[in-house]
């Protein structure tokens, strides 16, 4: 019956020919290439727990008074998008886990693709031919922060009301910026149209988005196929690694579910946006130590440590916020974008490369990404200011004006530092899976030394040469049944790779 | 190890950038008795059992979340178990996949995409060739054609963008206030002069705009008495130690809603700007990114006591924006 299908199906579409290498297709093993893969399954996670979410949520900005089963809310104004938020976390079964999921699924989805492009800035990932797939990468980090700032923007809740007053006028601030932000709003802020434009673009616009440009960042990377990490036999002309299927596909399966139950747990224990504690969004309230998701914190930092300038010009201005909210994320996201292309100018290098280096084999690049990554993270403490002058029971002045320091300070050290680690790691031996100690010699002069201890029985798995399973014939007892391609003498290579994964008879 | 391969199983960091010509792939014999083909597991059956272990965990779980569902437990239930299905069932693919699929490793050969010089070459010849034929002849069909699609580009934009919303007009230099408006509180109260001890705070709208986002101003009674001279030409504006200034901030748009009465200053909790209020202070930005003071709105005492606005707001409230200009 099946075989019956697969042969109609078969006959018409030609899977046999056409997949038979996509099933071959080899994937190098690395714990840092799981990094894009979480991304990809919190994005999985994103559209199931979204879809369920739709299926309650009322954009609409239109005013009711609240008389459901959320006793503190009963008798307030709110608006009807912030109304079926509550219902649906209180009054829909499975409903707050699926909203608690879906925000914490975002969060994972950014953060991931942050730590796997760092992954791939720093060992080089996208040097030439993978620029375009790098391009492409940034644009969906990009949308995914859009995306998660539309999102929690919906329940219209009194935090991200606020957060929408301020990107309000940080729209202001472009050139033509009363246009485009009365455009986008449908008239000044906050309008009565705000909610439900968010939500066609949080649902449908910027998922489409996403989603195509996934498609062509894995399209390319099965054209380019992965880049890898020297040893186990791998060089700038093959892929080391694990078949497609079974071995990848149980792995990466499994990981799925993987990222799926962090989030169920993350879900079920840690609550994120409790929107009834906030309280429904009024335009002249607001609350006391209000921060974005953690991805706008550098934002947010960058507005609050910005000094107060303001430039008039003859019927113009360029106001405060447009250089912390324009001028910065513009800069930053461009020459992100176009890093590959600079980089690539700046050293002459105009070839390809599949073998991936070592961080500290390249300490120029490493060092100035740990440079530039402290001073997003200098940025994101500063959005906790108000906190941390609480917290340390230091004046806010001090708090600020020390983080003005520090946003210039800690790149300047962070530089040379990760430079001077880099060289020394040079020195050392290379990390690898399976652990030796390091043994630390010092010599009669005074003068230390590193070297790796002798391997112990059982210290290391014994490392094979990678078979290459386009060009693979099996020969002897093994594939002695005749269906295993023992008439390997066939000159085209395409007969001679058949089933190759029989199971071995040593593994019953 | 079989004895048939050719791989020297060193990285190489040579080749790069190899031109287009594929090599004859070399062909490599191996037995389905070489260590690649073997699990990676010492012990499978061992492992196997783990992995049983952890499916029927998944099956648990899965069937617990069914359960709390059915019973409608709490959302700390409904995780815990789904969570519980989901590690069960991943935890167990992962280590199937690991450690009882062949070890490998495997590889497959890698060629650069670059296309070959005489590739490039025909496809563009081709391109050419037939695009002479078909456009080159009939130019003048394609100058049409262009000028009718950038026209449709043009008036595409209208209802894409000018549909979206009103010109942005005097909406960003209008609020509702104007000339002999009451201030009333958020509950639609007529603010008296009577209303306010020494050192309070209020928000207050006018009358016709209640809750209004951009029409919202703070009103302070700062401790002193008599009329409160913020700058000069604004002697009259502060009746009987009342100062009302616009609420929304100049730096980005969030209610300045602190009172600090010690120190006479607003701060706006978004981003810590503060401003100075009180006899010779205009509500002016002290700390923080703030640029520009508050606005400040002109106030009398009518004769029945009530608060009322002298005037409108004589600049723009709120953040800047570029169309602002000086104003």
């Amino acid at each position: 019956m099946i075989d019956g299908l697969y042969k109609w199906i078969d006959n018409r579409l030609n899977i046999s020919g056409g997949t038979r290498k996509l099933v071959n297709k080899i994937f190098p093993d690395h714990w840092s290439f799981m990094l894009g893969e979480i991304a990809l399954y919190s994005f999985v996670i994103l559209l199931a727990t979204g879809v369920f979410l739709t299926l309650y949520f009322e954009p609409s900005q239109q005013q009711v008074v609240y008389h459901g089963s959320y006793l503190p809310l009963v008798g307030q104004k709110m608006s009807e998008a912030f109304q079926s938020t509550i219902n649906l976390s209180f009054a829909v079964r499975c409903g707050l886990l699926m909203r608690q999921m879906h925000h914490w699924a975002a969060n994972i989805f950014v953060g991931s693709i942050v730590v796997h492009m760092c992954r791939v800035f720093f060992t080089g990932g996208f040097r030439r031919p993978r620029e375009l797939n790098w391009i492409i990468g940034v644009n969906l980090m990009i949308f995914a922060i859009f995306n998660g700032f539309l999102g929690y923007s919906l329940p219209d809740d009194l935090v991200s009301g606020t957060g929408i007053r301020i990107s309000f006028s940080i729209l202001e601030s472009l050139p033509g910026g009363s246009y485009i932000a009365t455009w986008l709003f449908g008239g000044q802020f906050p309008g009565t149209l705000l909610i439900d434009r968010f939500f066609i673009i949080h649902v449908l616009i910027l998922p489409a988005a996403i989603a195509g440009l996934l498609a062509a960042h894995l399209g390319l990377l099965v054209k380019q196929k992965h880049t890898a990490f020297a040893g186990n036999g791998a060089t700038e002309k093959n892929v080391v690694g694990a078949p497609m299927w079974p071995t990848f596909l149980a792995k990466t399966n499994g990981f799925l579910f993987l990222v799926a139950g962090v989030t169920a747990l993350l879900a079920a224990t840690v609550q994120i946006n409790p929107i009834w504690q906030y309280g429904p969004y009024v335009p002249y309230k607001v609350s006391y130590a209000v921060q974005p998701d953690w991805y706008m914190g550098w934002l947010d930092g960058a507005l609050r440590i910005m000094p107060s300038w303001e430039i008039v010009l003859p019927g113009h201005m360029i106001p405060n916020v447009f250089f912390p909210g324009i001028l910065l994320p513009g800069i930053t996201f461009t020459v992100l974008m176009f890093w590959p292309i600079i980089e690539a100018r700046f050293r002459h290098d105009t070839l390809e490369h599949h073998i991936l280096e070592e961080p500290r084999n390249n300490p120029w690049r490493t060092a100035l990404g740990a440079s530039v990554l402290a001073f997003y993270f200098v940025l994101f403490g500063a959005s906790a200011d108000d906190v941390l002058a609480n917290y340390l029971s230091v004046s806010l002045n001090t708090v600020l004006v020390a983080f003005r320091y520090l946003v210039v300070l800690v790149p300047v050290i962070v530089y040379p530092v990760t430079y001077k680690i880099c060289l020394e790691l040079q020195h050392q031996p290379r990390a690898s899976k399976t652990k030796r100690h390091n043994i630390v010699l010092r010599s009669a002069d005074g003068g230390y030394s590193t070297v790796e201890s002798a391997a112990r029985p059982g210290d290391a798995l014994p490392s094979f040469p990678p078979l290459p399973l386009d060009n693979l014939i099996i020969v002897g007892d093994g594939a002695g049944d005749g269906t295993n391609g023992a008439d390997g003498a066939a000159s085209n290579g395409s007969d001679t790779k058949r089933g190759i994964f029989r199971i071995p008879r040593s593994y019953r | 190890m079989p004895d048939s391969t050719d791989h020297d199983g060193h990285a190489e960091p040579s080749g790069h950038g190899a031109a287009g010509a594929h090599e004859p792939p070399k062909m490599v014999e191996a037995s389905l008795d070489s260590p690649q083909f073997q699990v990676a597991a010492a012990n499978p059956e061992r492992v196997e059992r783990g992995i049983a272990v952890m499916f029927v965990l998944g099956v648990v779980g899965f069937a617990g979340f069914g359960a709390a569902f059915w019973q409608n437990w709490s959302n700390v239930w409904l995780g815990v178990t789904l969570a519980v299905g989901f590690f069960g069932l991943g935890i167990g693919m992962v280590a199937w996949g690991k450690y009882l699929m062949p070890r490998g490793p495997f590889s497959e050969s890698r060629h650069t995409n670059e296309p070959t010089d005489e590739e490039r070459e025909v496809f563009l010849q081709d391109l050419s060739s037939r695009g002479k034929i078909a456009l080159g002849r009939r130019s003048y069909l394609l100058k049409i054609l262009s000028v009718a699609g950038g026209i449709f580009g043009i008036v595409a934009i209208f209802p894409l963008l000018r549909s979206l919303g009103p010109l942005p007009g005097s909406l960003f230099y209008n609020t509702s206030w104007k000339k002999g408006s009451y201030l009333v509180s958020p509950e639609g109260r007529y603010v008296h002069i009577d209303d306010l001890d020494k050192g309070g705070v209020l928000t207050v709208f006018p009358e016709n705009d209640v809750g209004g986002p951009l029409s919202q101003t703070i009103l302070i009674r700062p401790e002193t008495s008599g009329y409160v001279v913020t700058a000069p030409g604004r002697e009259t504006w502060g009746p009987e130690g009342y100062l009302a200034f616009s609420k929304v901030c100049t730096h980005a748009g969030c209610p300045v809603a602190l009172y600090q009465k010690a120190l006479d200053e607003l701060l706006c909790p978004c981003h810590q700007s503060i401003f100075e209020v009180g006899p010779g202070r205009p509500a002016t930005p002290v700390f923080g990114p703030a640029p520009r003071p508050l606005p400040q709105l002109p106030l009398y005492v009518d004769s029945k006591g009530y608060l009322r606005a002298q005037n409108r707001y004589d600049e723009p409230v709120g953040p800047g924006f570029w169309e602002r200009g000086n104003l």
